[in-house]
Order: structure tokens, then C-alpha cells, then sequence
């Protein structure tokens, strides 16, 4: 039966689910990764789904097409109408027909959700002619098209290049023109973003919202990131353990969140349009484990209102102060009422503040990392390029200092971490640690006192030893504690530091949560009790908050210790949260460098202009008002930066002298300095 | 594509060279003398002086150098030396017979190939089913069971049906029909393991491939199933399959020794087998240069056909 001759009864509605569930049947247990949800969203619609993973956001939206392994997942539903055809007793074989044709969908990684075998044109066109019956001709002209559309340059030669042959963020755009080959009446969206820089995530986000507007076209995104929902959605689901706790307007969510679980995962994100306000509110404990989920309330264990009556599940109800809005909470009125109170006990502590007029501890002066990739092998001819990952950079960490370094993926931030560890040797530069000068013989003595925490905590621990030993280790290694009782007293302590158990010494690292695992990330490197920590993105992996925990232990750390960090990050709010100074890095050179104050608030640089506008704020009235200017193109290849100023291809304020000569970084204020010929001329 | 075909084929010479280096060399390690066994296995008391001009006038004598020398002369204009046993040129005693431990390879493989391609991809796509589990036990039998032994039962059930294929064998040109009788036999033996070791990486391979993000995107296309297994899955799943089916082939060369025995087969196998046995240093030189070289080849295939199959490594050069 086809969609299309069917009599549409609601044109309003497109889409209708009422009491979705997905259980996934596996060998010895059975999880509920969805659990009796029910959403509508209407023609047009931009819906967002928002929540920690493991919420069962992605398992709702793929369940809907059935693109979950059948052997596994069981899918019920009372009815799943779209456009007025219940579809949820339709076989594979009848959904084959309406996916990609009248649903389709983008997926989080473009890196992997294109064949690498297939040409991009043959990708883009196999649902033209396998929908719309299209030859081989009219699909190709068709795919040219959608190519131009989407913002792909030079359509016709790239039609028949493959997908290593694209960037990341061309090949979502690839994926979205495959999304809007048939001219869908709903796209979901998983997570598309996710995986790109802010300002490639902007470009997307404009481009799907500015379509899906002009086509009429409605989209239900799939998102951890609230500065996304409220910049681009409609609507919202809040989901929590498998349910849908909340639903409103964007409006209602971010201005009168009423659901507990809402305003704490609001009041733990740390805000890129506001000063450090204090801690940042952090949920306690965990999800709960879906093979078992409680009887009442999912969110009672952790939720700071809970009483008795929480014990019964609460029903997903009209909320009666906002319109159209839900929520499944019995004491709504009350969250209202104590609303941002509820996570801001006694938690309004100062930023520890170093003392100027010390020495550093830390100095870098014109630090040069420079990579020789071999791009050509040949018999007589081989040809090698040089990456200046890091190209003279300076910069100093003040004893108790948090000094943010930021920029888009490929810009040299973590190479310039791994060069002061000497992980890699530097090729060129100085680098002074507690006024001795680093090099091969020094580093034995000061690896010590100088540690890491890295941004996977789970690849970064040894999945063979156990927490206690992984934390022994070092005090072995370098003979500081030798009795083995005192070692294990030592690492009991160092557990309880970072807020973990002590019997979870005998635990292997897979038996932890994400979260966990990273505490003892921060644990091992506290066991040298050292002075600076270098953090790699130390919560890009973990969840909004879990995040929030483990940012207030590292504040918690350097309040209590006099600790320096030098904190790698690409989340500009999360820097500017927990830094006293912040770095903008761009292909290998320092843009800007600044206080966090003046660096946020009076942005200098067209590049950190530009990554701030890119990065949307939790606020819809904000978001709505904001006029985005969006950096165009993307990162040009290390291997041959452009001109003069690296920046000079994608600068808004580009002219002819910006490529003629390298700009150095000059004094704007006293703690702010700029690399850019016209700073001046912004002033004037 | 054609200058990556073009490396890979000049990319074999350094290799070759090697091989005929430590060939050599190790064969002048291995202790044991022929001129001794061939005049003792002529009956009769042999003096010192005899063996003696015997190896004077095979050059077996001559200073290790010099041997070398001409060795690794000849290996360039096709000359192997000449076979210290029949004193016929070692390249025409190969050339006589690899023809047929040729043809059964190719026989082997082509049977492999044709059983492995349905075996695997059914026991994929019917996966944790009666079926799926049928076709592992066949294959892991192939993997376990020798190819001997697998071909005495053959010889056997074949007796037993009364129907001797004609004894030496008939060339595929000449009558194919008998060839084929005579042939089909030792394919089997050893393509049974070929089959097994193929089918069972198509299915693992094809399992994987099917869990992965792109079959995904095809699926939410609304791409029929069919198109999603072959088209995306299928050539995907090919690669790691395609250089099993090399590695395979090449081991084959090697257990050829044993099959023909077992069919009595005058092919490489057995030249081997006899040139090991009469210490026949020239000959078994030349057999390990040609294996050596079909190896080689082989591989060189398989890199075609990866090149060919993913766009990544053709554009990588």
C-alpha cells in the first residue's frame, strides 16, 4: 500500500507516536531502552530530542523507520502514524518504500556513514533512482544539484570522487543531500554535529535549519548539546532513563524548566555568554541501570525534592503553567517554586586567584613542533612535507593558574601539550619548568612534579589492571612510597580525594562509568602530587553532568593543592569557566591571548570573534536575537598554510596586506595581546 | 592506477633477488652428497678418485663464488643449471610438469571460489541458523581433515563405484573430457581446506561489514536488501577475503607435494619430493625459485585487486 493514496486525514500532525517501547533482548538479561513514550511533531516542525547517552534518544528515533537489528529489538507501539498511516505493524519491505523517500535520516558520524568503496555521486543517487524512478542521467543532474544546494564546490568533479577524498564536514553535507534527495516530509537527524568543529557545526545547523524552513521540511534532531536546542529547535523531549520526563516550546524548557532533571542538567552547563557564577550545580550520582530500572520516579535516586510519593512513576502530565507544555514530575509546583536553589547549596565558591607577581611555573618560549609526513614515495623521487603543528609559540602558567587553550581540531592544541611533556621532543624552543630548562636529560627530574589527564578515560587506563594497581604504579615507578602498606594507604586516600569509593581499587576500569574512569585519570596524575597538570580534553567524553562533577574536582583540587593546569579544551564555555587566562589557537600560531574576562567579553581577533559566534548559548530569546556571521570554508591543509596570516583565507576582514606578512602578537591591553594587523583599526 | 601496478611489478625484482640469494645459501648448509648416491645406487664399490672426478665434472668443486656466480648468471636468461641426477637442463625437467601442478591449482581454486562465495555468504546473512551452522561444521571439517587423507577416501569411493579414471594423465587441450575425470579428483582433495578457509572469512568478513554505519545509511536510504548486501556489503567484504584467497593459493603450491603423491601425479610436487631425496641441489634450487616466483605473483595479483576494489589504496599512490 502506498502512503500517498491514502486519504490524509490530519494534515496538521505528521508524525504520531503513542507508547513506544524498544527492548533489547539480549542473551542473559532484557533492557527497555525505550520505555512507553508518545511525541507528535507537525509538518514543518524542528523538534529536538535532548539527554545524557543512554537515554534512549538514538534507539527511539531509529526504532521509528525499524532500523534496528530485528533479531534484537523488539519494537510495540499502540500506533505510529505518519501522515496519517499507522506504520507500526508495516514489515521492512513496506518501510523500505517510505525511507529515504519520506523519511530520512542523518547520522552522527560522516566519517563512517558513507560507503568507502562507492563513489559520493553513486551514493547521493541511488535513492533517486531507486524512489523516484529516476535514469541514470536525470539522478546525476539531480545530485549535482543537491551537491550546489548543500554547499558542496564544484559539484560535477566531486560527483565522482569518493569519501576519503572529503573533509569531515563535507561529508555530512553529503549525507544531507542524500537526506534531501526525494524531498522528505521528515528528516531525524542523529546527533550530525557531534563529531565537527563549532564553526563546521554552525554551517550544518544553518544549512539543515535554513532547508528544512524552505522546503517545509520537518526535523526531529538528536542532540546532548542544549546551546543547539536552543538555537535551532521548536520544540523539546527531555529524556531521562528510556522516558520522556519533559516536553514544551524551546521557550518553555530554557525559561520555566520544570522537571528537576531539566533544571539541573540547565544549571550544569557552564554558560559561554556569562562569568564564572560559582560552582556549577552537578547532579548526583548516576543514570540508573535500564536492566533493572526502579518501580517509581527514574530520577528520585538523584533528584534533590525526592519524597515518599516519589516511589509511584508519575505520568507524563499537562503542566499547568505553561501551555502545550509536559512534564512527568510530582512535585512540579515545588521545582518551580525552589527551582535554581535546589543544586545551588552553600556552592557559590570563588575561583582560587594566583598571585600575580609570582614567578611562573611554567614557560614557553617560541616552542616549534614540526612534523616531517612523507607524502610521496617513489623509486628515484620521494617527496616529504612539513606540518608545523606548533609554530613559535610562547606563553607562561603562573603557580595555581588555569590557563585555557582553544581552537577547532587540527590547530596544534594538543601537540603543544604532548611538546612540554616531551612526548614528542620539540624541534625548536624553550621550555621552562620550575626554572629548569627542559631537554632529554632534564625531563626524569621534573616528569614528577608535571602530569597528564587524558580525554579518553577509558583507552588511557589499562584494561588488564586494576584500579588500585594502575593508581600504585607511578608510586613504584619512582620510589616515592616503598612499603607496599603505606602505598595502598596512599592510593585509598587518592580515591576518596577524587570522590570515588575505596573498595573500587579491586575493581577493573570497564566496571566504572565514564565519569569514574576519568576521576581516576585525575587520581593518577594527583598520586606524583604534582604542581602542573596538563588536561587534554579531560570531559570532551563524558556527559553535561558528569562533566559538571568532574570541573568543580579539578577547581575543588586546585583550590585545596596550589595545582596549575594547562587546559586543553575545544568547548569555549567549558574554558572560559574554569580559566584564569585562555589561548586561541589557529593552524599551529596563537591568535589571542587574554585574561578570561577581556578574552569573552572583548574579542579581539576575528578568528575567537568568530568561534564565539559560532557556539550557541542554552538561551532561545538569546539565540533569536543573535545574528550569526559564519566563517566560511574550513581549516586549510597544515601541510601548506596560506600566507602571511594563517587566518588570512577564511577572515571575514581579509585584505590584500593580511597575506604579505605575518602578524605578530602585539599588546592590546596589558593582559590581552592580539595577532592580527588590524586590532588597531577595530578600535579606532 | 597504472603507475601503482607499475610499482608493485619492480617492487618483486628485490624480492626475487633475495629469494634466490638465501636459496642458495642454504642449501649449501644442508649436508649430504649426490654424486655419492647416484654412483652407489648404480651398484658396485666406488673409489674416492671416481667421486672425485664425478664432482670435478658437475663444477661441484668449484670455489663457492664461482657457483654462485653462475647461478645467479643464469637466473636472468632462464638457466637454472642443469639437474646433477638426469643432467637435464633443470628448467625443462620444471617445465615438463608444472603445467599440471598448475592446472590443478587454478582446478583447485576456481572449484574454491565457487563453493566458498555461496558457503560464506549464506552462512552470514542465515547467521545463528540450522543452516548457518551446517555450513560451519563442512568448513571446519576442511580445515581439520589433511588433504591426504581426504584423497586416499577419494581414491576409495571412487574404486568402489568401479570407475578407475585412466591412469597417466591426458592433457586438458588434448581430451578435456578425460583431463577433467583424472583432475577433478586431487581438486577436491585440496580444495576442500581452500573452500573452508575462504567461506569461513567471507562470513566473518560480510558480519562485519553488515554492523557497519554505512549499511546503516543504505538501509535508511530504502535501498533493496538485495542491493544492500551485494552492492554495499559484498565489495566491501571482498577485501579481506580476496587476500585470503592469495595467501591460500600460494600455500597450495606447497601441499601439492603431498597430493600428488597420494594420485601419483607427475607434477612439481613430486619433482620436489625427489630432488629432496637425491640431494639434487640444482634442481631443488630451481623448484623453490619457481614457487617463489608464482608466490610472488600471486600477491602481486591480489594488490591489483584491492587497488581495483578500494578506492583508498588507488588513490594513495
Amino acid at each position: 500500500m502506498s502512503v500517498s493514496k491514502i486519504k490524509k486525514y490530519n494534515n496538521d500532525v505528521l508524525l504520531d507516536v503513542l507508547n513506544l517501547s524498544v527492548t533489547f533482548e539480549l542473551k542473559n538479561a532484557s533492557v527497555k531502552a525505550v520505555d512507553n513514550i508518545s511525541f507528535k511533531i507537525k509538518r514543518g516542525e524542528f523538534l529536538a530530542v535532548v539527554g545524557e547517552s543512554g537515554c534512549g534518544k538514538s534507539v527511539s528515533a531509529l526504532s521509528i523507520l525499524k532500523l534496528l537489528p530485528p533479531k534484537i529489538a523488539k519494537i510495540e507501539s499502540t500506533h505510529l502514524i505518519f501522515d496519517g498511516v499507522d506504520i507500526s505493524n508495516w514489515t521492512t519491505s513496506q518501510l523500505r518504500e517510505i525511507r529515504g523517500k519520506r523519511i530520512s535520516m542523518i547520522f552522527q558520524e560522516p566519517m563512517t556513514s558513507l560507503n568507502p568503496v562507492l563513489t559520493i555521486g553513486d551514493q547521493i543517487t541511488e535513492p533517486l533512482i531507486t524512489h523516484l524512478k529516476l535514469t541514470a542521467n536525470e539522478a546525476q543532474n539531480r545530485a549535482i544539484e543537491l551537491m550546489s544546494m548543500v554547499g558542496i564546490p564544484e559539484p560535477e568533479n566531486r560527483l565522482n570522487q569518493y569519501p576519503h577524498q572529503f573533509s569531515g564536514g563535507m561529508r555530512q553535507r553529503v549525507m544531507i543531500a542524500i537526506g534531501l534527495a526525494c524531498e522528505p516530509d521528515l528528516i531525524i537527524a542523529d546527533e550530525p554535529t557531534t563529531a565537527l568543529d563549532v564553526t563546521i557545526q554552525a554551517q550544518i545547523l544553518e544549512l539543515l535549519k535554513d532547508i528544512s524552513k524552505r522546503l517545509g521540511i520537518a526535523v526531529i534532531m538528536i542532540t546532548h548539546n542544549l546551546g543547539v536546542v536552543a538555537a535551532y529547535a521548536d520544540n523539546v523531549n527531555v529524556m531521562y532513563a528510556a522516558c520522556i520526563i519533559e516536553t514544551g516550546s524551546s521557550n518553555d524548557i530554557f525559561k520555566n524548566p520544570s522537571h528537576p532533571y531539566t533544571i539541573g542538567l540547565l544549571r550544569s552547563v557552564p554558560r559561554l555568554d556569562k562569568s564564572r557564577e560559582g560552582k556549577l550545580a552537578t547532579i548526583y550520582g548516576l543514570p540508573p541501570n535500564l536492566m533493572n530500572p526502579p518501580s517509581g520516579c527514574r530520577f528520585a535516586e538523584r533528584c534533590p525534592i525526592y519524597e515518599k510519593q516519589c516511589d509511584n512513576s508519575p505520568a507524563l502530565i499537562d503542566n499547568v503553567t505553561s501551555k502545550n507544555a509536559k512534564v512527568a514530575c510530582w512535585k512540579t509546583d515545588f521545582a518551580k517554586v525552589t527551582g535554581a536553589k535546589m543544586y545551588a547549596s552553600n556552592k557559590k565558591t570563588k575561583k582560587s586567584v594566583p598571585d600575580v607577581n609570582a614567578t611562573p611555573i611554567l614557560t614557553v618560549n617560541n616552542l616549534k613542533q614540526h612534523f616531517n609526513i612523507s607524502l610521496r614515495s617513489g623509486w628515484f623521487t620521494s617527496k616529504s612535507g612539513k606540518v608545523k603543528a606548533v609554530d613559535d609559540v610562547s606563553f607562561s602558567i603562573l603557580p595555581g593558574e588555569t590557563v585555557g587553550l582553544v581552537g577547532e581540531s587540527g590547530c596544534g592544541k594538543t601537540s603543544v601539550g604532548r611538546s612540554i611533556l616531551h612526548l614528542n621532543n620539540p624541534t625548536n624552543g624553550d621550555i621552562n619548568f620550575q626554572n629548569i630548562s627542559m631537554n632529554k636529560d632534564s625531563i626524569a627530574l621534573v616528569r614528577r612534579d608535571m602530569q597528564v589527564i587524558f580525554q579518553d578515560p577509558f583507552s588511557s587506563l589499562n584494561p588488564r589492571m586494576t584500579i588500585g594497581k594502575i593508581l600504585e604504579e607511578p608510586l613504584i615507578v619512582h620510589k616515592i612510597i616503598n612499603d607496599k602498606a603505606s602505598r595502598l594507604k596512599r592510593v585509598n586516600e587518592l580515591l576518596e580525594q577524587v570522590g570515588l569509593y575505596t573498595y573500587m581499587a579491586d575493581r577493573y576500569p570497564h566496571e566504572l562509568s565514564g565519569g569514574q574512569r576519568q576521576r581516576v585519570g585525575i587520581a593518577r596524575a594527583l598520586a606524583m602530587e604534582p604542581k602542573l597538570i596538563i588536561c587534554d580534553e579531560p570531559v570532551s567524553a563524558l556527559d553535561v553532568s558528569v562533566q559538571a562533577q568532574i570541573i568543580n574536582l579539578l577547581e575543588d583540587l586546585q583550590a585545596e593543592l596550589g595545582i596549575s593546569y594547562l587546559f586543553i579544551a575545544h568547548d569555549l564555555a567549558v574554558v572560559r569557566h574554569i580559566s584564569h587566562k585562555v589561548i586561541v589557537m589557529y593552524l599551529g600560531k596563537i591568535m589571542e591571548v587574554a585574561d578570561e574576562k577581556s578574552l569573552y567579553s572583548k574579542p579581539q581577533h576575528p578568528y575567537t570573534k568568530a568561534l564565539l559566534d559560532a557556539a550557541p548559548v542554552p538561551d532561545p530569546e538569546i539565540e533569536k536575537n543573535r545574528k550569526r556571521t559564519i566563517l566560511k570554508g574550513e581549516l586549510p591543509s597544515p601541510l601548506n598554510p596560506p600566507p602571511g596570516c594563517v587566518f588570512s583565507t577564511r577572515c571575514p576582514e581579509y585584505t590584500k596586506e593580511c597575506s604579505k606578512l605575518t602578524p605578530p602578537l602585539v599588546k592590546f591591553t596589558d593582559e590581552h595581546f592580539v595577532s592580527c594587523i588590524k586590532v588597531k583599526e577595530f578600535n579606532a | 592506477m597504472l603507475k601503482y601496478a607499475f610499482n608493485r611489478i619492480l617492487l618483486m625484482i628485490p624480492t626475487l633477488i633475495a629469494v634466490a640469494i638465501i636459496v642458495f645459501l642454504v642449501l649449501r648448509v644442508v649436508p649430504g652428497d649426490i654424486v655419492e648416491l647416484k654412483l652407489t645406487a648404480e651398484g658396485g664399490e666406488v673409489s674416492m678418485e671416481q667421486i672425485e672426478a664425478e664432482k670435478k665434472r658437475l663444477g661441484l668443486n668449484d670455489p663457492l663464488h664461482i657457483q654462485f656466480y653462475n647461478y645467479m648468471i643464469g637466473i636472468p636468461q632462464g638457466d637454472l643449471g642443469i639437474s646433477l641426477w638426469t643432467e637435464k637442463p633443470v628448467a625443462e625437467e620444471i617445465g615438463s610438469r608444472i603445467g599440471l601442478s598448475f592446472q590443478l591449482a587454478i582446478f583447485s581454486t576456481i572449484l574454491a571460489v565457487l563453493l566458498a562465495f555461496p558457503l560464506g555468504t549464506l552462512s552470514a546473512l542465515f547467521r545463528g541458523t540450522f543452516l548457518d551452522y551446517v555450513i560451519r561444521i563442512i568448513t571446519i571439517g576442511g580445515i581439520a581433515v589433511p588433504a591426504f587423507w581426504l584423497g586416499m577416501l577419494l581414491i576409495m569411493l571412487v574404486l568402489s563405484f568401479g570407475k578407475l579414471p585412466p591412469l597417466g594423465t591426458v592433457s586438458f587441450f588434448v581430451d578435456p573430457l578425460t583431463n577433467f575425470n583424472q583432475m577433478i579428483w586431487p581438486a577436491i582433495s585440496v580444495g576442500y581446506r581452500y573452500t573452508s578457509v575462504v567461506a569461513r572469512m567471507l562470513r566473518s568478513s560480510i558480519l562485519e561489514v553488515l554492523s557497519e554505519d554505512y549499511i546503516r545509511t543504505a538501509r535508511a536510504k530504502g535501498l533493496y536488501e538485495r542491493v544492500v548486501i551485494v552492492k554495499h556489503g559484498m565489495r566491501n567484504a571482498l577485501l579481506p577475503t580476496v587476500t585470503v584467497i592469495g595467501l591460500e593459493f600460494a600455500f597450495l603450491l606447497g601441499g601439492l607435494v603431498v597430493t600428488e603423491s597420494v594420485f601419483n601425479l607427475n607434477g612439481i610436487g613430486k619433482l620436489f619430493i625427489d630432488s629432496v631425496i637425491r640431494n639434487d641441489l640444482n634442481l631443488l634450487q630451481g623448484l623453490v625459485l619457481t614457487v617463489a616466483t608464482a608466490f610472488v605473483l600471486v600477491n602481486l595479483i591480489v594488490d591489483l585487486c584491492y587497488a581495483a576494489l578500494d578506492p583508498r589504496i588507488r588513490y594513495q599512490s
